[in-house]
């Protein structure tokens, strides 16, 4: 199979699946594609400049998605508008026909160290979601005790973030955003300030969580090995003002391992990844 | 070896203190200056020893320890939440900020005259004034506090669902705080300096103040040596009480 989708479109869908007619009940196996954040007429602009000019795009259900693109064609910019964090000068955001509000996302920052609430012990960090929900105090704690398991957690949550490492300050972050049990869940170059063990250690985590839970995931990457690795699909874009230039299907099996790297199929996506997006900035 | 070089580290602190009376005890002794001004060390501990034990000097000193800490009462209830709405507002902050920046670099003693007016000859004049300078310093650096609580935390908390209350009192208020604590420790300083000077110059019947200028004014130089050495007992002790309520209360800080 072709990994890599020649369908140069907004709403490009990958093509190795047949899309389901609309009004035919959808598969409920994980990779159905059926849009689950749909993005309509997205505009943004920075004074003159325009960063997204009536931009649709769709997310797919229960995939990981990565953005990868040329510096400043607004990766980070395009999630913070989708999770309502940066206003938007026009368009829509609707996760199934959902208004952000009505929605429960998970969001892990780049920055860790400045997202995470230093006057709260991790593990009051991880139910602060839960109680803002008010869930009750019991059963957060039950759910955080479900997230040690799940993330195979050896250190003390029972510390204060600015006594653990990088690392695991991270790792708090993303149990954080994962607590309340997200239908989406946003990563905004989340290793880009790890070292690289603990950057191998956190994405095996993830994609462990990923195959158990199959949630919707979003993940904006300056890396196109880590994006490739990463994904189901890569979203690639353009400079501005910013568009898909191509969505490509990456059809590695998981779990994938350090031996994936070599995989003559993943050295295939990675080489034509990069060339739409050489292509792409020298445009 | 080892633990002698501790201790060695550890008696560091108390070599500025010893040079200083060194050199006092050196001056006396010499007569480099007139012991009419400059009575020796001795002679100095010996009068701040009787006072503390007859109890002398306790009426002043609690008369001034208790209008600081009234002053400061008044400018913190008062400082703490204007500087909360001035920080959390950027309009409100910008339209008073140069009235704030003229009146915090004003001498708060320059204000004794209008005061005195306002408020008559007395004690509450000496607090009035004392609770406005450290009311200035506290609303500021509360205002700056909340003004630069880190961006991406208060994103955090929003993405997870927070509400602009659930934000102000999960997010600003703790972001504030180091600050807030800042604000506190210099806003009692003030206060304390502004008592004293007030002390001296609007009749006043006891304080650490009145006592100093009074032994000035009877040229008992050993009791104002010894008044002075009390107050500054009283300032760095205020200092370092604020100091350690901040270590406790805000461990983060910085983090």
């Amino acid at each position: 199979m072709n990994p890599v989708n020649e369908t140069l479109a907004m709403n490009a869908v990958p093509t190795p699946l047949a899309f389901p007619p609309a009004n035919e009940p959808a598969a409920p196996e994980p990779s159905a594609r059926k849009a689950h954040v749909t993005i309509r007429g997205l505009t943004k602009r920075f004074g003159d400049q325009s960063l997204y000019e009536n931009f649709d795009l769709d997310l797919p259900r229960g995939r990981v998605v990565t953005f990868f693109g040329p510096n400043g064609c607004g990766k980070s910019t395009l999630i913070n508008m989708i999770c309502g964090l940066i206003p938007m000068d026009a368009g829509e955001v609707l996760f199934d026909g959902k208004t952000r509000e009505e929605t429960t996302i998970g969001y892990v920052f780049q920055n860790y160290r400045d997202a995470l609430f230093p006057w709260k012990k991790a593990a009051d960090n991880i139910q602060y979601p839960l109680r803002l929900r008010g869930v009750p105090k019991a059963d957060a704690r039950r759910r955080v005790e479900e997230l040690v398991a799940e993330f195979e957690v050896k250190f003390d949550l029972n510390r204060y973030p600015w006594e653990l490492s990088g690392g695991q300050q991270q790792l708090v972050s993303i149990m954080r955003a994962l607590a309340p049990r997200p239908e989406v869940v946003f990563l905004d170059e989340p290793f880009s300030a790890l070292d690289y063990e603990a950057t191998l250690s956190i994405r095996e985590r993830l994609q462990a969580t990923f195959m158990r839970s199959g949630v919707t995931t979003v993940i904006v990457s300056h890396d196109l090995e880590e994006a490739v690795y990463l994904a189901d699909e890569v979203f690639l874009l353009t400079k501005r003002p910013t568009r898909v230039a191509e969505v490509v299907d990456v059809g590695l099996a998981r779990p994938r391992g350090v031996q994936t790297l070599s995989q003559p199929d993943f050295v295939r996506t990675r080489a034509h990844c990069l060339e739409v997006f050489q292509r792409e900035v020298r445009r | 070896m080892k633990r002698f070089e501790a201790t060695l580290a550890r008696l560091v602190v108390l070599v500025g203190p010893l040079l200083i009376i060194g050199l006092w005890w050196v001056a006396a002794a010499a007569k480099w200056v007139s012991p009419k001004l400059l009575p020796d060390p001795w002679s100095t501990l010996q009068t701040l020893w009787t006072s503390v034990m007859e109890g002398a000097i306790w009426a002043d000193f609690r008369g001034t320890a208790v209008r600081t800490l009234y002053a400061f009462a008044i400018a913190a209830v008062a400082g703490i939440p204007a500087g909360i709405v001035l920080g959390a507002n950027r309009t409100i902050y910008r339209s008073v900020e140069f009235a704030i920046d003229f009146f915090r670099s004003t001498p708060a003693t320059a204000m004794f005259p209008l005061f005195l007016l306002v408020f008559g000859i007395g004690e509450f004049s000496q607090v009035a004034v004392a609770a406005f300078a450290a009311w200035l310093v506290i609303l500021f650096n509360v205002a700056y506090g909340v003004m630069n609580a880190r961006q991406t935390r208060i994103l955090a908390a929003r993405v997870m669902g927070a509400t602009t209350g659930q934000v102000f009192r999960h997010v600003m208020f703790f972001e504030s705080l180091p600050q807030t604590f800042v604000g506190l420790r210099v806003g009692v300083s003030m206060a304390l300096v502004v008592i004293i000077v007030a002390e001296m110059f609007i009749g006043s019947s006891n304080g650490m103040g009145r006592r100093i200028i009074d032994a000035q004014q009877v040229f008992d130089l050993a009791q104002m040596y010894a008044s002075i050495l009390v107050t500054g007992v009283l300032g760095y002790g205020l200092n370092v009480f604020f100091l350690a309520l901040e270590r406790h209360f805000v461990r983060w800080s910085g983090k």
